[in-house]
């Protein structure tokens, strides 16, 4: 029904003439879509939908955007959908989530890869940190390691899955520290890592920084390392990886951000590249976003490409061990 | 008591009106397929934007109240489960419905749904600190444990032998590998990409349901009409009361399994209902009368369905984790507004977190008193000749299927399942074990799998799973549970099938 809309639609323009189409000069004349690979009231979800509030304005695009949901399959059905059927005419895009996207083409058996995708702009950076419960003996991550060090594989520590931040955390944790660690991925995301620390099931956990700091407010435990190349301004007390020792880079930080599929015609991602960063820079936009405890970090199509590419190279390598 | 004090801020005007709002507005996305709770709370987060943050939540709390209950009455008229919580009250409630007797059923369903309501949001007020702790003991051997009961109780659940209801769960157990796995991503019977994120629990709800239904009204399109009409019987509300009244043993039964599941994360109000009405099945002493339209079928699935509303949201509010998809969503809503649940909510917005409780307290009565008043009028939907019928809850099939994913691939899982269930139910099958079977599976599944990787890490699997007095309880349960159907089954010989099934 949608494609044949759309299909519809596309023919009504093609009739209108061909010139327009070229020069996109009144782009956009509609409200545009943002498909979120995350179910509704998820970070991601909960994000996209803040920092699009102001679309409409006059100085941002002119026309709201309209947040679709595809979840399932810890990103695969949203992504695959988008790289696949999803129309390259610059009314639909879509949220991405580095590392995940990559570290899953990587991984195989989805139908996308960074070069299915053109990237806008990036709207936040969430990085991983490290977390024990508020009870527990370690407090620093040679705690951790020293006790890693001692029984191999048997320091069990949470994520939100496999082939996410988390898990990539997890695995530069292990190859710094040269220690042998049992990562439990968790079926039920952050939240239900957050849990399994909380609770004393496993002895730690990797976790998004926004997550953990409201667990460190609460009082149910405490964070013991970022995996960021700089303190984050939510934790200023919190020491990086890299300042305890460990050679650990921001490869696991969860960049989101907008992209369009690939084939979307030049003007309009320059258009779209020119407009989306100052829309995220809204004031109100920030306010909310701090509000909700998610740190912003606001970049350019071209610093994004640059992102892309790194990210490809330190994954193939981490990965290829697996 | 500080709740009392924050009582009159729930009636000032705005804030009513929005209560109000919530409330009815819950009670029609509710009782539309394939809306569940979690999905209307969604749906209305972008509306607080505008709003006050004690306004916002009021209109939040007030839907998922409301939603949760209104689901009940698709279940009882249509045959179609609003959500997995409303499973357990089409056994009996629809065919009260086909009796004639829908008006009671609607009226009993919203008095139960008050009744275990209110007790649970009475819990979340007074006891939620201890309730906390309790909610955290779960762990994934435990949660395992908890699934395998699930399984134990699929067998006596509305079939005609406990051979088929058993069957028909390892049909749900299988359905619920499709796609790819939660936790190490791999591959499993995808052969197309409508089912790559696996089978959505809701538009299968409604194909399993609804579509068997559908056929069955078309194949009877020829018969005559005339003798197929019913009369709905007028039931006045008094005497609902003096129902719920005399049947205290299934709310008591349907409350307090309701609240104690629902404070298990990620278990919770998907099995609430279900449990519920297993367990009054077995202490109840007209049990035969289970599935032929029982009142007490109603009342204890939907006391507890509604009951576990409030122990559900306790992780969420006392440890910042959302203990369901539902709080999950809530979760989202109170960041948005720049308030971080934890155990200082009710320290630094005392005005915001108890207005926000009294809501859904006020929200249950309100939600009692609007769904009695339509009660009788709704009742009358089973007096729409059955061609069509079929047409319209086609419709909606279609509809709510759609709309969980916007996806048409949910749409033909839908149809492709409800085609399906059609032929399995000529062989005597029903649709509630298959569904708890796909209910059940990932959560079996994903904790044995996480709780054999702690185990392998540090204790072992033997000490794991079958050490601490929680397990052996649950253990002992299971036991318990099987014996019990063995023994029913060898007692009654229920080989023959079910009479309404041609």
């Amino acid at each position: 029904m949608k494609k044949w809309i759309a299909g519809a639609a596309l023919a009504l323009t093609a009739l209108a003439g061909t010139a327009n189409a070229e020069s996109h000069g009144s782009y956009p004349e509609r409200p545009i879509m943002l498909m979120v690979s995350y179910g509704a009231g998820g970070a991601t979800d909960f994000q996209a939908r803040i920092v699009t509030m102001t679309a409409g304005n006059d100085d941002a695009l002119g026309m709201p955007i309209a947040i679709i949901n595809k979840s399932g399959a810890g990103g695969r059905v949203g992504w695959n959908w988008f790289a696949t059927q999803a129309e390259a005419d610059g009314y639909t895009m879509g949220a991405y989530n580095i590392p995940h996207f990559i570290a899953q083409s990587i991984e195989g058996g989805v139908s996308y890869s960074a070069d299915s995708f053109e990237p806008i702009a990036n709207w936040g950076a969430d990085p991983a940190v490290f977390v024990v419960a508020a009870d527990s003996e370690f407090n620093s991550m040679s705690d951790v390691v020293e006790f890693a060090s001692a029984n191999p594989g048997g320091l069990t520590f949470s994520g939100a899955g496999l082939f996410v931040g988390h898990h990539i955390a997890a695995l530069q944790l292990e190859k710094a520290a040269g220690v042998k660690l049992a990562y439990i991925p968790n079926n039920a995301g952050g939240a239900g890592a957050m849990r399994a620390v909380i609770s004393g099931e496993v002895m730690g956990g990797v976790n998004n920084l926004s997550d953990a700091f409201r667990a460190q407010e609460a009082g149910t435990v405490k964070i013991l390392g970022v995996f960021d190349l700089e303190r984050n301004e939510f934790l200023p007390d919190v020491p990086t990886m890299m300042e305890q020792g460990y050679d650990i880079d921001n490869s696991s930080v969860n960049f989101r951000g907008v992209m369009v599929p690939k084939g979307t015609p030049q003007p309009i991602i320059d258009h779209l590249a020119a407009t989306v960063p100052g829309m995220f820079e809204n004031a109100r936009v920030q306010r909310r976003m701090t509000a909700g405890g998610s740190p912003m970090h606001i970049m350019t199509r071209d610093e994004v490409l640059e992102m892309w590419a790194a990210r490809q190279v330190t994954l193939e390598e981490l990965l290829a061990g697996l | 008591m500080q709740f009392l004090y924050y009582l009159d801020d729930v009636f000032t005007i705005t804030n009513f009106a929005l209560l109000l709002l919530g409330t009815v507005g819950g009670l029609i996305l509710g009782a539309t397929p394939g809306l569940s709770p979690t999905m209307a709370v969604a749906l209305l987060i972008p509306f607080t934007f505008k709003l006050e943050p004690q306004q916002g939540l009021i209109l939040l709390g007030a839907a998922y109240t409301s939603t949760v209950a209104g689901g009940a009455v698709s279940a009882i008229l249509l045959k179609i489960p609003g959500a997995p919580a409303n499973i357990a009250t089409t056994l009996d409630g629809h065919t009260m419905a086909q009796k004639g007797e829908g008006a009671r059923a609607l009226q009993l369903s919203f008095l139960a749904s008050a009744v275990g309501g209110i007790f649970g949001v009475f819990l979340l007020i007074f006891l939620t600190p201890v309730l906390a702790k309790w909610a955290l003991a779960f762990g994934p051997s435990h949660l395992f444990w908890m699934a395998i009961l699930g399984v134990t109780v699929i067998g006596t659940l509305d079939s005609s032998s406990v051979v088929k209801g058993l069957l028909a769960g390892c049909i749900g157990l299988w359905l619920s590998t499709i796609g790819f796995d939660d936790i190490m991503g791999a591959q499993r019977f995808i052969f197309h990409d409508a089912v790559a994120g696996g089978i959505n629990v809701i538009p299968a709800l409604i194909g399993l349901f609804a579509i068997p239904q559908v056929i069955m009204m078309l194949t009877k399109g020829r018969t005559d009409q005339s003798a197929e009409v019913i009369t709905v019987k007028k039931h006045p509300i008094g005497q609902a009361f003096r129902e719920i009244i005399a049947k205290r043993t299934a709310v008591i039964i349907g409350t307090i399994t309701g609240s104690i599941i629902g404070l298990i994360p990620g278990v919770g109000g998907q099995i609430a209902g279900l449990v519920a009405y297993d367990q009054s099945k077995k202490f109840s002493k007209e049990s035969e009368k289970f599935g032929t339209g029982h009142s007490e079928g109603v009342i204890a699935a939907e006391s507890a369905n509604n009951a576990m509303v409030g122990p559900s949201l306790v992780p969420l509010l006392t440890l910042s984790i959302p203990g369901s998809p539902t709080a999950a969503v809530l979760l989202g809503g109170l960041l948005i507004h720049g308030i971080f649940p934890g155990p200082d909510l009710f320290i630094n917005y005392p005005a915001v977190a108890w207005t926000f409780i009294d809501s859904m307290l006020i929200g249950q009565i309100l939600m009692c008193i609007f769904g009695l008043y339509i009660a009788g009028l709704a009742a009358s939907v089973a007096r729409v000749p059955h061609s069509v019928m079929a047409g319209l809850v086609l419709g909606l099939a279609v509809f709510g299927s759609y709309s969980v994913q916007n996806s048409m691939g949910d749409v033909y899982v839908m149809a492709a399942l409800g085609i399906g269930m059609y032929f399995l139910e000529r062989f005597g099958f029903s649709a509630a074990p298959l569904v708890l079977g796909l209910i059940l599976g990932p959560i079996a599944e994903a904790n044995f799998i996480q709780g054999s990787m702690i185990a392998n890490a540090t204790v072992g699997m033997g000490t794991y799973f079958f050490s601490g007095w929680l397990n052996w309880l649950l253990i002992l349960i299971v036991l318990a549970s099987v014996s019990y159907s063995i023994w029913m089954e060898i007692a009654q010989r229920r080989y023959t099938a079910k009479e309404d099934i041609v």
